[in-house]
């Protein structure tokens, strides 16, 4: 692999970072799509062994330097569903817009019940409902989300 | 590797199976977590971290800070003199107010018996700016641009003009991320203003209301009663204001009172924050871990030796007798739930009846220093509540093993959290 989409991959997934820490107004926030989630599972899937897992764990750490009670709970549960994304990256690759939103909508269920599971073995647990919202404005933001990325960084691997 | 999947096969150039690598990380998260929550070895780590992040968190935030800026440059020249005009009267209030200020504090020392007026127990502060970042949109964490490099520490207490806003929790160099409140994992210990009850406010996780769920469904609590913090806990010195009782619902089934508080803090509107430092030997400030030895503080300030109590005591008197004993174990229980770092406990506790004696200054003044408190004032004994103090309130003491019920001679003044005590109580020290 040369180190072009590496660079395109680090440096989306760095704006993706800086997307989900951005301020909003509070009514919004819990809305927010989870955009680092989705990049990295947009360059598993396209570019499956630029970054894969790698990626996913250090985006995930570097959620956590922002926003993570604990370090590395956000790495293990976006390197869980890379790993997913990446084993099954063909198949998810040919499935049409709808179908990757949903299995999107599942990774991202995944991902936050981890986050969850976390929060509760280490004494922060927040049952707040909103949490879950985030998955579902997730689903939705992905067609468009893989369009711009293909479009814009494009040349799936 | 075939077992892995379809794309086992073309990946296997680097590094092995995604099988392999996935086991790889998650082992490597595992120990990253359990480092971070169950040692300290990770704290400089997460300095550097911090300090790595607070760059972006500054480029994150200056679109917003431009435009504030902006604003208050373009501000109306009348605009200005209105907020000049409103400023100054509000200055004039505030000077007013504390025109009698050096009279009192002595008054106030003598009442005490103390050998001189105390200076005030904040010794320093700093105005530090919020950094607009989104830190976690289901926990009540703010930002603030100042770090170690400002003298700010762990576990620091950050206020507005207001009220207590909350306190540090990690601290960068440069930068510091604050646990509000409101905060659903922040407890801080907290007394009714009006009757010195003592009790725990739990953030609730929404910038508008804190929860008191330890009190019992009789405890003497009204809407509008002013909540102040009680010294206890070591983060927070006594008397600062913390919120107002908004909401009281008593239900007959239910064991506990149903209490919801606003926060006076401007909780969600500040832009500005201050960091304050305390004077570690006043008595009303946190205990410290710094500060081992109880029992003296500054040797200048120390109560006066109490002269003997007068024979013939009146019933509140004779009351107030029997609750000293009662009430070190009962000054226990409400310590326990968020122990003072190291084995400090006579400066939270001393501050409480100072806090607890003032409407009736006038009973404290017919009486003898020592035993000058009411029976609400819990350490009726001054000497004897330290010590009692200092023998539980060590570092170990988990909410759970400790807390017994609050003694039945006194039902109505100590909030002994019943059966369970805040889960999140120590929390905000223990990270």
């Amino acid at each position: 692999m040369n180190s072009e989409p590496r660079f395109r991959m680090l440096l989306t997934t760095l704006v993706a970072l800086i997307l989900t820490v951005l301020p909003l107004p509070p009514w919004m926030d819990p809305a927010r799509p989870a955009f680092l989630v989705l990049t990295v599972l947009y360059w598993s899937i396209a570019a499956p062994r630029a970054g894969g897992i790698a990626l996913g764990w250090f985006g995930g750490l570097g959620l956590d330097v922002f926003q993570g009670p604990v370090l590395g709970q956000h790495a293990l549960a976006l390197a869980f569903i890379t790993y997913i994304f990446v084993r099954e990256h063909q198949k998810i690759r040919s499935k049409p817009a709808f179908q990757q939103a949903l299995i999107v909508f599942a990774a991202v269920v995944i991902y936050e019940f981890i986050v969850f599971a976390i929060d509760g073995w280490s004494g922060h647990p927040i049952t707040s409902p909103a949490r879950w919202l985030h998955s579902v404005t997730s689903a939705m933001i992905w067609p468009f989300a893989a369009a711009f990325l293909t479009h814009r960084y494009g040349r799936s691997s | 590797m075939a077992a892995f999947g379809t794309g086992a096969r073309q990946l296997q150039g680097r590094g092995g199976s995604p099988g392999f690598r996935f086991t790889l990380y998650a082992l490597l998260s595992i120990v990253i977590m359990f480092l971070d929550e169950r040692s300290h070895w990770l704290e400089n780590a997460r300095y550097f971290l911090q300090a790595a992040a607070y760059p972006v968190q500054l480029a994150v935030s200056s679109p917003s800070a431009a435009w504030s800026w902006l604003q208050e440059s373009f501000a109306t020249r009348d605009e200005l003199r209105k907020e000049n005009n409103r400023l100054r009267a509000q200055q004039r209030a505030i000077e007013i107010r504390s025109m009698r200020f050096d009279a009192l504090q002595k008054e106030n020392a003598e009442l005490r018996g103390l050998k001189e007026a105390l200076p005030a127990v904040a010794e320093r502060w700093e105005v530090a700016e919020v950094v607009n970042v989104e830190l976690n949109s289901l926990r009540q964490r703010v930002l603030l641009n100042r770090g170690t490099s400002n003298g700010v520490f762990k576990g620091q207490a950050v206020v507005d003009e207001k009220g207590l806003l909350g306190q540090t929790l990690h601290v960068g160099p440069w930068s510091s991320e604050v646990i509000l409140i409101t905060d659903p994992e922040h407890a801080v210990p907290v007394q009714i203003e009006r009757n010195g009850l003592r009790t725990i406010a739990v953030g609730a996780g929404d910038t508008a209301s804190l929860a008191l769920p330890y009190l019992p469904a009789n405890a003497d609590v009204k809407t509008g009663d002013l909540l102040v913090t009680s010294g206890l806990g070591g983060v927070f010195p006594a008397g600062y204001p913390v919120a107002r009782v908004a909401e009281v619902h008593h239900d007959a089934v239910q064991p506990l009172a149903q209490v919801r508080a606003t926060p006076l803090a401007g909780i969600d509107l500040d832009r500005e924050a201050v960091l304050v430092w305390f004077r570690p030997d006043h008595p009303a400030a946190p205990g410290t871990a710094a500060m081992t030895d109880t029992k003296s503080g500054n040797a200048r300030i120390q109560p006066l030796p109490a002269p003997p109590r007068p024979a013939t005591a009146p019933g509140a008197e004779a009351e107030g007798a029997t609750p000293a004993k009662s009430s070190a174990s009962s000054s226990k229980s409400t310590a326990a739930p968020k122990p003072s770092p190291g084995t400090k406990g006579a400066a939270p506790s001393a501050p409480v009846h100072a806090a607890g004696t003032r409407t009736e200054a006038a009973a404290g003044a017919a009486a003898p220093p020592a035993a000058s408190t009411r029976s609400e004032a819990p350490g009726a004994a001054r000497p004897e509540a330290p010590r009692s103090d200092t023998s539980v309130a060590t570092r170990s003491e988990t909410p759970r093993s400790a807390a017994p019920p609050a003694p039945a001679t006194a039902p109505s003044q100590e909030p002994a959290p019943p059966a369970k005590p805040a889960p999140a109580a120590p929390e905000p020290e223990q990270q």
